[in-house]
């Protein structure tokens, strides 16, 4: 089939978040007020909010989690924009890669020039358990969720397969946490900004504190196979393969390419772009790759002419460590079955070939459902105008990707960026 | 059973009678378990309802330890684990399902993928909230 393309180009020229974590007391709205905030100040030439004209949010279910249906007007009124329409998208876990991508056909289309993007979530109000059980209604409540599914499990049985077919081991999984630990240690905005040595240092002051046994551990492997520190969730995925519950939102700033001069000197071109549907688990040919993912990065590589060796740096969507290792092969970095040996050799870390999550993925930032889309965005926005301070990855990063995964990977939405100068 | 539409909840009316049943479009031959209403092939919504053997191999599995609301009012927790699966059958569909009669405590070494195993079915529930759910146990 033809390449089908965008009539014209879109730039993006702002970009500001939350930090990730759990903010007792604030709501979506505040948050969202926060991330706007940050991107006012980012937009190097400054603008008048009242030159945006419509906003596309993405949110996972403040039905659910505050008791909110209908966020996009009332996230307009937080920020002044009514009354220029005000849409909410919803794609599980990639709601604002998708609000992201229907900003961009609405200014693709002509019916606007400047498009605000949100992405949103607020799950800490309510406990642990109910949380899991929100998240649960993007698996298959007919069929999956009967068997006594959860997340993590259905990642798992990606996780047994990849085993299984390639060989892979529990340690791989285990070796994608401790980087994006690393990573996420220099990036202010995230959850955990601990090393896992620092978490094991910090279990041991909390034990001796106590006044009991003192664990010891030889390595942060050592640690992340014990069962009593990083017991199984979801066999082989332990909470140290999980991505946190997290509150957060996110705003970018995206505009037609014949006007984005006047805004910033550095736009970053978005010049690839894809989505994908699947089927659920059970269903799939394949449980060792995630065709969503495939067919969303096929488009984006299509559309934006360029090559997966092309890309500089690269935001994955890591909601589980094995969610990284498919990912890294979906997009064509490494072949399939090759990208565990891949990470076990440091390639993909920070400052290795093929650096992955230097803002420290879903695992170490956080993952606000609603808000991970959009976040990774920001991580892109900043290393490829060179502004990631301390885990700023090196070289000339003149591309960029964002994947973003809906749900088990029923969805997936796929973005590439480019910085002309 | 002629009268019963081609759709999930026919398939638990099924289940609930101790029968895994799918159905076949008589237009593209496809076979479809879980049951569907219409082909997706061919589009016609002519089906007839076909039982399967109940045989299959896991193909992918999971254990576990933090389980949703109504596994753990089914008394599974963390100390109680469960195995969760996909089993294909050997009529060519696939399905998710709980894994009875395997060890547990050490699932890299006790459970394989492509171990043979046969449906069953296990109740859940009390009163008017009692239901039959699809199981597999393995083959000895």
């Amino acid at each position: 089939m033809a390449v089908k393309k965008l009539k014209r180009g879109v730039a993006l020229v702002g970009a500001g978040m939350t930090p990730f974590g759990t903010f007792p007391g604030l709501n979506t709205r505040d948050l969202f007020v926060q991330a706007f905030q940050e991107m006012r100040a980012s937009v190097d030439k400054g603008f008048d909010p009242k030159d945006i004209e419509a906003l596309v949010i993405g949110n996972y279910s403040s039905t659910m989690f505050e008791g909110q249906n209908f966020m996009a007007p009332y996230v307009a009124d937080a920020v002044g924009l009514t009354p220029i329409p005000a849409s909410r998208v919803e794609c599980a876990c990639a709601s604002s890669g998708l609000a992201l991508r229907q900003a961009i056909m609405t200014i693709g289309s002509g019916l606007a020039d400047v498009v605000l993007v949100g992405g949103l979530e607020k799950e800490s109000d309510l406990p642990i358990a109910r949380v899991t059980d929100v998240l649960a209604t993007a698996s298959d409540s007919i069929y999956e969720n009967p068997a006594g599914f959860t997340f993590p499990g259905l990642y798992a049985l990606l996780a047994t397969a990849y085993m299984d077919r390639y060989g892979a081991t529990p340690e791989t999984f285990m070796k994608i946490a401790i980087k994006n630990h690393e990573n996420g240690v220099l990036n202010p905005k995230a959850q955990f900004g601990a090393r896992i040595a620092d978490i094991m240092v910090s279990k041991q002051k909390a034990a001796a504190k106590r006044g009991k046994p003192v664990p010891q551990w030889d390595s942060e492997l050592d640690f992340l196979k014990d069962d009593q520190a990083n017991p199984a969730i979801a066999w082989p995925m332990r909470l140290f393969d999980c991505s946190p519950v997290s509150d957060g939102a996110v705003s970018l700033l995206l505009v037609a390419e014949e006007i984005a001069s006047s805004f910033t000197d550095k736009p970053l071109h978005i010049i690839g772009y894809g989505q994908g549907s699947d089927v659920p688990t059970y269903e799939r040919e394949s449980l060792t790759t995630i065709k969503a993912a495939r067919i969303a990065a096929e488009q984006a590589y299509a559309t934006a002419g360029v090559t997966p060796k092309d890309i500089k740096v690269c935001e994955v969507h890591d909601c589980f460590t094995i969610a990284e290792l498919i990912a890294i092969e979906d997009l064509g970095f490494f072949k399939p079955g090759e990208g565990y040996k891949a990470i076990e050799e440091g390639l993909t870390s920070r400052l290795g070939p093929r650096p992955i999550n230097s803002s420290g993925g879903l695992k170490s930032k956080g993952h606000p459902v609603g808000a991970t889309g959009a976040g990774q965005v920001v991580e892109v926005f900043k290393q490829m105008r060179g502004e990631a301070g301390p885990r700023q990855v090196p070289g000339d990063l003149n591309l960029g990707l964002t994947h973003n995964l809906g749900g088990s990977g029923m969805a997936a939405i796929v973005h590439i960026f480019e910085r002309r100068q | 059973m002629s009268e019963l539409p081609f759709n999930s909840t026919s398939y638990y009316h099924l289940l609930s009678e101790h029968k895994l049943m799918g159905c076949r479009n008589k237009t593209s031959g496809k076979f479809y378990l879980p049951p569907r209403p219409m082909c997706t092939t061919s589009y016609s919504s002519d089906m007839e309802w076909e039982q399967v053997s109940g045989k299959g191999e896991i193909i992918a599995f999971t254990v576990i330890t933090v389980a949703p609301t109504h596994m753990i009012e089914a008394g599974y927790s963390r100390e109680n684990p469960y195995c969760a699966a996909i089993v294909r059958l050997q009529e060519g569909p696939a399905i998710s399902a709980q894994i009875l009669g395997v060890d547990l405590s050490m699932p890299e070494e006790a459970i394989k993928i492509g171990t043979p195993v046969q449906a069953t079915f296990i109740e859940r529930g009390e009163g008017p909230a009692k239901r039959i759910y699809l199981a597999f146990e393995v083959v000895q």
